[in-house]
């Protein structure tokens, strides 16, 4: 078999002397390995979960839940499905994670800056935080921050009240909030059509500045254009868009309003908290990376220091500080997994429940699985597209 | 050149790889799992003791003594089975197990026996086990405080409610609200002790669990008389020890043994006295202590005597009631209501030994 001779038999040199043959070889064996463990890894779940009686398929999932739910961020029922429940904690766990990174962003930014303060007190107290929040187990913040916090406010009847109002008591916090009415979507088209408005005034603003040179202020304008479309839209609508909606103290608890529970208010307390510590210490690295003779260059260029920041100082440290940032977005989502211990209704939480009442620990374990990889990766390609594009880029 | 005949050689290989792991695998089934009849008993006697998930967390039914040591109802029939077993009722394990991980648990066998306050339902039936036999009648209430002045648990509209996942008290609870027309908002956690703690801290107007369940929890609240029991029972609770499926033999053993228990405190014979109805002139004594006659021991691999041994540990059911729940008990009192035996008006009922 000629194919066959040629494939072994390359020109004289003997098949195991062969440089490419033996990496070829390497090759297979990495892959044989690889495919064993993988077939090794199902054929275990399968059999094991055959000889344990325990159901795979997800052929539950339209059936009734049966089960309450704390919270949601969607209208949710006893009778809705499994599945509408497993999709009412993936929500609660968007919800809280994506809240949670917007919050620990911003405060460890500010920490981060502040631990390079030339202010003795700002910086001490910033370094001070963040050994604390950084060292003590997230678990332990949560307890704390819930049984420890959030439950020992005063009872609803006695609840504590702030301008506005806004209500805290052990039942959560309660304010006022808008709620919409019927001219809502109308609305909504008057603002759609200030946003169109404001984008290609922008456009043409900033053409007529490189054409003239002068400045035209595009941005500032643009935003002027989308607000006053927006007020002239509140008052042509048939009335009023939102309307105000007070808490107000029913038999039980406070009706109406904007509602943090304690369980989530805890929550997000304790990931914020907890993940800033770490954003502060990656600002705060990323942006002592950047050269001495960078800042001195810029200065020495006639660079204001604001400039000095805008363009050489924060560009460079972007660069730095984004990989490890998305991963500390990804810890606070898989964190927030813990809201299990502390009562709020999670992706997790919800999956436990559907286990427990469905009886399909493999299924809904995959689900879960699932889920989390499904949340991280999005992440992470949203995080490096936005690297890529703040990429250092060789001309 | 080079590549293409790589990567085809590679293919092959990889394929004829697939093929070798898949076709090996159809037939082994060595991952320690029981699934024949009698399997379940050789286990354990090669063990050399029981192993029971419970918990450790709920006074009356299954806490830790002040030595540290588990006790409590179901704690309770867990050892009778290991003194039919092995004639000893300290060869034992207790696993503490949440209540979401009950169903898992003995779905895959992982204990021999589940004896956590688990209520009997069809579904739970079907699919994580053998229930053997009802041990303990409860119904689902409500605990409230009582300076609210709630006098029934149609006050609670629109209340929030404390309550632990994966249960049926979750389920009965949106069963009985949404039957009544009622708003329910809930609070829900995994762990027994966050649910309580969270309710005593006032995040809760209401908490809900079986009635047996709360008055063991009230015992232990700082203040037990500002918390008290609301008249309803909205469900039925036959909390029962379940096995796995797919042993018969073990399964009536288990059932043997409970069973034992109930006729013990039927025809008087107590942890005290034992010793000497094992020469008492009763035909049925006689027979249930071995004395005389067989009534299937040996078929289930117990020995002649199991009863005894059973007795002397634990004694029979009213004893093991009265030391967690009687008047005198360790933990709370709780009368015995449907859990008197039949022939004193309640539903504690076994079939013959014989």
């Amino acid at each position: 078999m000629p194919l066959l001779r040629s494939m072994l038999w390359h020109s004289d040199i003997p098949l195991w002397r062969d440089a490419r043959v033996l990496r070829a070889f390497a090759q297979i064996v990495s892959v044989i390995i690889v495919v064993s463990i993988v077939v090794f890894a199902v054929n275990n779940v399968l059999t094991a979960a055959n000889d344990r009686n325990l159901a795979l398929g997800f052929d539950f999932l339209g059936e009734e839940a049966g089960f309450p739910i704390a919270e949601s961020v969607v209208k949710y029922h006893e009778a809705n499905s499994f599945r509408y429940a497993f999709y009412v904690g993936v929500l609660n766990t968007l919800k809280v994670a994506l809240i949670g990174i917007v919050a620990a962003t911003v405060l460890g930014v500010v920490l981060g800056v502040s631990r390079l303060s030339t202010n003795w007190l700002v910086s001490k107290a910033a370094g001070l935080y963040i050994e604390i929040f950084r060292n003590i187990p997230l678990l332990i913040q949560l307890f704390f921050w819930y049984f420890g916090v959030f439950l020992l406010f005063p009872a609803v009847e006695n609840a504590i009240e702030w301008p506005g109002p806004i209500f805290i008591s052990n039942r959560g916090i309660f304010a006022v909030w808008a709620s919409t009415t019927s001219s809502f979507g109308p609305w909504m088209l008057w603002i759609l059509g200030g946003l169109i408005l404001a984008v290609v005034a922008r456009f043409s603003l900033l053409r007529i500045e490189a054409r003239t040179g002068n400045s035209t202020h595009p941005n500032l304008l643009a935003i002027a254009a989308f607000v006053l479309v927006s007020i002239i839209g509140w008052f042509l609508v048939a009335d009023a868009p939102l309307a105000k909606s007070t808490p107000e103290l029913g038999r039980f608890n406070f009706q109406g309003g904007l509602n943090f529970t304690p369980e989530f208010t805890a929550l997000l307390f304790g990931l914020v908290i907890y993940t800033a510590s770490f954003i502060a210490e990656i600002v705060r690295s990323g942006i002592q990376a950047v050269e001495k003779g960078q800042v001195e260059a810029a200065r020495a260029l006639g660079l204001s220091e604001y400039q000095t920041l805008k363009m050489v100082v924060i560009p460079q440290s972007l660069r730095i500080i984004i990989p490890p940032l998305i991963s500390q977005y990804l810890n606070l989502t898989k964190n927030s997994s813990l809201a299990l211990t502390i009562g709020y209704p999670d992706l997790f939480g919800v999956g436990r429940i559907i286990i427990n009442q469905a009886g399909r620990a493999v299924p809904v374990f995959a689900m879960i699985m699932a889920a989390y990889l499904a949340m991280s990766l999005t992440y992470a390609v949203i995080g490096n597209l936005y690297n890529k594009h703040v990429r250092f880029v060789d001309r | 050149m080079g590549l293409k005949r790589i990567v085809l050689l590679m293919g092959l290989i990889a394929m004829v790889g697939i093929l070798a792991a898949a076709c090996s695998s159809d037939d082994d089934d060595d991952n320690g799992a029981v699934s024949s009849a009698g399997a379940r008993l050789d286990l354990v006697m090669d063990r050399g003791n029981l192993i029971c998930a419970g918990r450790t967390d709920l006074p009356g039914f299954g806490f830790l003594d002040a030595n540290g040591a588990n006790a409590g109802f179901d704690i309770d029939l867990c050892r009778a089975v290991a003194a039919a077993v092995f004639g000893d009722a300290s060869k034992l394990t207790i696993i503490p197990i949440s209540a979401s991980e009950r169903g898992p648990t003995i779905q895959a066998g992982e204990v021999d026996i589940l004896s956590r306050n688990v209520t009997w339902t069809t579904t739970r039936d079907s699919q994580w086990g053998n229930y053997t036999n009802v041990m303990f009648y409860d119904g689902q209430g409500f605990m409230v405080p009582t300076d609210k002045g709630y006098t029934s648990a149609l006050d609670l509209d629109g209340a929030t409610v404390c309550v632990t996942s994966g249960t049926t008290t979750e389920l009965n609870l949106a069963d009985f609200f949404r039957q009544n027309g009622m708003t329910l908002e809930t609070v829900v956690f995994e762990d027994t002790a966050s649910v309580y703690g969270a309710y005593e801290a006032g995040r809760c107007d209401a908490t809900t669990s079986d009635k047996s369940q709360l008055a063991a929890i009230r015992s232990g609240f700082a203040d037990p008389g500002a918390h008290m029991i609301l008249a309803e029972t909205i469900s039925k609770e036959p909390l029962t020890p379940v096995v796995a499926h797919g042993d018969d033999q073990w399964f009536d053993l288990v059932k043997t043994v409970m069973y034992t228990l109930i006729n013990a405190e039927e025809l008087g014979v107590t942890q005290a006295n034992v010793d000497a109805m094992v020469s008492s002139d009763n035909i049925k004594i006689r027979r249930m202590l071995g004395t005389e006659g067989e009534f299937g021991q040996s078929t289930l691999g117990l020995s002649a005597t199991f009863a005894v041994d059973v007795i002397k540990a634990v004694g029979n059911y009213g004893e093991i009631y009265d030391r967690h729940m009687g008047p005198n008990g360790g933990s709370f009192t709780l009368p015995r209501g449907d859990n008197k035996l039949w022939s004193d008006g309640g539903l504690i009922y076994a079939p013959p030994l014989k």
